[in-house]
């Protein structure tokens, strides 16, 4: 149960279609598919100013990240070089409220993966 | 130029040729974002590192665009491939112009 | 009269109490969430505990005649004072008050008479709670456990007394801190002053214990006090751990954990190889394991009622049986131990004067314990709305406190043994109508949602000046309606602001008189406190 905190109300995403804009501009219009693309978050966040998100893209040249409830959708977007030891990345973004984190993956023959995760920002307050 | 930033790496001090290797970055900045309201109500600016670039003796590892919804004190963790002995370079790009930069050397065990 | 007291304990002897016909070849000792109840206290148990998703209906959400019913335990007896709710204050009248360190170093040395290395572990929630441990900040309770001689330990709201001070105690700990899931937060790093597992040579075997703290630490409590941790529960990383532990030779895997119950039974589903979950956080008290797979999960209740015995058998690199016993420490009963009463005393000495002093007397039973207000939280809500001349009060629904009995005096030390916290200010602020509808139903999503992953282990928000209605059942944003103004009968204008009193903000730089000043003057104005039953919330899927 518990006492509060006030910021970061809303449960339901209120610019997922600013996400899909988003994601759309990053893909040319090409609808993504699944693929072994993964991303990975916590279910709630320990502190929403700093959510630890990481990600595989096996085949990938470049993932973009997305929140789909923040005002600006865009969180940033990751271009592996010859050197990369592995298409993983981890990294901490700032989430306003409960939402969807999705990884798009551009794949080396042009194709698009996408895979997503659901964090929890809770207010949150007290406890046993 | 934007005051306390401050970049730290972790990344092996040795490795074998071919190995692949973890490397954590930390940058400390605030990343103002540009939507929050200052005491005065009115919009705090933009402020961000806006590009992050990781090579390796010259070749490149990962190149990351930031957008403001990367955390305060952006952190970053990866994989490279240590081919030869030589030098990490990592370098911060800042809204301001500000260009931070950071080297490690490896070697060859 | 003293003798419906002397009937109740007639049959009740020390010996009777840790009667236990050793097993195997290893003894566990758990005891948890002491709340740094130094001395014995009365604690009522729950009579709402409610379950959801698959675990409706499943212990621990029993409570009452359907938990008797289902341990077959006899109405009026011991253990029905001792685990279960219903006609408390009359039970507790004859068989008196539980817990007292004291009390339960006998019974520890009891154990150890019969197992001379049994492993002694601690699951945490152990350095919060008192008006002595707030003034030494956990001192107290550090020297008295030391004189306990646990072997290992792990944490939750001990990390609100600051990591400086967190780091101060730990560094000269003669005792293993664990924590698999704490991790250094900047780096994404396992926490160096918190090792994942320790392991202990015991009867011929192996047996590795390893770590799990409170895993929502910074979102329950205020993570500016502790900014350079991160918890989480980190299954995978408690997988690599068991599998590690497993590979250098552990013959049985204990987990020391503050999960939670219901997380508990998660993870060793989640997680293959682990033996025995000594559970901690939620305050359950259960007489025996819950079975899930290969792993048994062990409840040992709060606020140093119970101590829990899991004897082992450990042959050939796995467990081959266990036996348990949950031993509540009637305080009336087991003899205290003379070294470690000598510690309490001396603890509580030069604060005594100012504990003992009477606020006030109570009519009622004042308890906490139960998903909505408990008695001692209405009054703490009516203490808030008048102190803080406010419409509405928000009190923390945790499951810390003991309660009072019918006729007791309150003294200033039971009014800190419910508020004392290092967070306590008592804030007023403006909310309005949409903001307290949006409280409501985030804190409820934290207690009913049906994953227990996304379960924190506290109570429903106590709430005073307002009534509503939750369904239980529904998604976060739909339980609650019908939320209701009680001082003008109106409903809640999701526009409309309204003045809320409340503590225990995890916000850094909250304002405010402490909450236990505020409560005592209450108290001091009202001299007897007379309880009347709270019908306002309305309850529905339970
Ligand atoms: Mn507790
Ligand atoms: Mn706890």
């Amino acid at each position: 149960g518990g006492a509060i905190a006030f910021a970061g109300l809303p449960a339901v995403p209120a610019f997922a279609s600013l996400a899909e804009d988003a994601i759309s501009e990053f893909t040319g219009g090409t609808a993504p598919g699944a693929g072994d693309l993964s991303i990975s978050a916590p279910e709630i966040a320990e502190n929403g100013n700093s959510v630890p998100i990481e990600f595989d893209a096996p085949g990938a040249v470049a993932v973009a990240i997305f929140a789909d409830g923040n005002p600006t959708p865009k969180v940033g977007a990751f271009t592996f070089g010859p050197l990369s030891g592995s298409r993983f990345a981890s990294t901490r973004i700032r989430l306003a409220t409960t939402q969807n984190v999705i990884a798009i993956a551009q794949m080396e023959d042009g194709s698009f993966q996408r895979a997503e995760a659901n964090v929890k920002v809770t207010i949150g307050g007290c406890g046993g | 130029m934007a005051k306390g930033v401050k970049p730290r790496v972790k990344v092996p001090k040795t490795a074998a040729a071919g190995d692949t290797v973890t490397v954590k970055t930390l940058i400390s900045h605030k990343m103002e974002s540009g939507q929050r309201h200052g005491d005065d109500g009115a919009l705090i600016p933009r402020s961000i590192i806006n590009r992050f670039t990781a090579d390796f003796n010259g070749q490149n590892i990962i190149d990351v665009a930031l957008e403001t919804s990367i955390s305060t004190n952006p952190y970053f963790e990866f994989e490279a491939v240590v081919p030869e002995a030589g030098e990490f370079q990592f370098t911060w790009y800042d809204d301001d112009g500000s260009v931070y930069e950071a080297k490690k050397k490896i070697a060859i065990a | 009269g003293n003798w419906a007291r002397l009937a109740a304990q007639q049959s009740l002897t020390q010996d009777d109490l840790f009667q236990f016909e050793t097993f195997g070849n290893v003894s566990l000792i758990h005891v948890t969430d002491i709340h740094a109840q130094l001395k014995p206290i009365y604690f009522r148990e729950p009579s709402v505990n409610i379950g959801v998703g698959s675990n409706k209906g499943a212990v621990p959400h029993l409570t009452g005649g359907n938990f008797r019913k289902l341990y077959g335990i006899a109405d009026g007896g011991p253990s029905h004072y001792a685990l279960s709710s219903g006609d408390f204050a009359a039970l507790a009248k004859g068989y008196g008050r539980v817990g007292g360190l004291d009390r339960i170093a006998t019974a520890i040395n009891a154990i150890r008479a019969d197992r001379p290395d049994a492993i002694l572990l601690d699951g945490g929630d152990t350095w919060h709670g008192s008006y002595t441990c707030y003034h030494t900040q956990g001192q107290d309770m550090v020297n008295v456990m030391n004189a306990l001689k646990p072997d290992a330990m792990t944490f939750h709201w001990e990390f609100t007394l600051g990591s400086e001070r967190v780091n101060e105690i730990v560094e000269g700990l003669p005792f293993a801190a664990l924590g698999q899931n704490i991790f250094d937060a900047e780096w994404d790093e396992p926490a160096e002053l918190f090792p994942p597992y320790k392991f202990f040579e015991r009867g011929g075997s192996k047996i590795a214990v390893i770590g799990q703290a409170f895993p929502y630490m910074p979102i329950a409590n205020p993570g500016w006090m502790f900014p350079e941790f991160s918890f989480g529960i980190r299954d995978e990383n408690m997988q690599a751990m068991v599998d590690e532990v497993r590979a250098a030779g552990a013959d049985c895997v204990v987990v020391l954990s503050h999960n939670g119950f219901d997380v508990d039974k998660k993870m060793a589903s989640v997680v293959s190889g682990i033996d025995v979950i000594l559970s901690g956080h939620t305050h359950d008290a259960l007489p025996e394991p819950v079975v899930v797979g290969q792993t048994i999960v062990v409840a040992s209740g709060s606020n140093g009622k119970f101590v829990s015995r899991v004897d082992l058998d450990v042959r050939d690199g796995r467990m081959m049986g266990y036996r348990h016993k949950l031993i509540p420490i009637f305080s009336d009963v087991i003899a205290p131990d003379p070294e470690v009463a000598a510690v309490i005393e001396a603890e509580r000495a030069p604060h005594e004067v100012a504990m003992r002093e009477v606020i006030g007397q109570t009519d009622g039973t004042l308890y906490r314990r139960g998903n909505f207000n408990g008695s001692w939280d209405d009054l703490i809500c009516d203490a808030l709305l008048s102190e803080r001349e406010a419409e509405i009060a928000l009190s923390p629904g945790v499951r810390w406190g003991p309660s009072l009995i019918p006729g007791q005096d309150i003294t200033r030390e039971d009014i800190w043994n419910v508020t004392s916290m290092t967070y306590g200010e008592a804030y007023r602020t403006e909310m309005t109508g949409e903001t307290l509808m949006a409280v409501l139903e985030d804190v409820a999503d934290n207690i009913f949602n049906p994953d227990p992953y996304y379960q924190q282990g506290g109570d429903m928000v106590r709430t005073g000046g307002l009534s509503y209605r939750i369904d239980i059942n529904q998604p976060q944003g739909a339980r609650i309606s019908d939320l209701t103004l009680l001082r003008t009968g109106e409903k809640v204008d999701p526009s409309k602001s309204y003045s809320v009193a409340g503590w225990a903000s995890v916000n850094e730089g909250t304002e405010g008189p402490q909450i236990w000043d505020v409560v005592e003057a209450h108290i001091r104005k009202l001299g007897t406190v007379s309880v009347s039953e709270n019908n306002n919330v309305d309850i529905v899927g339970a």
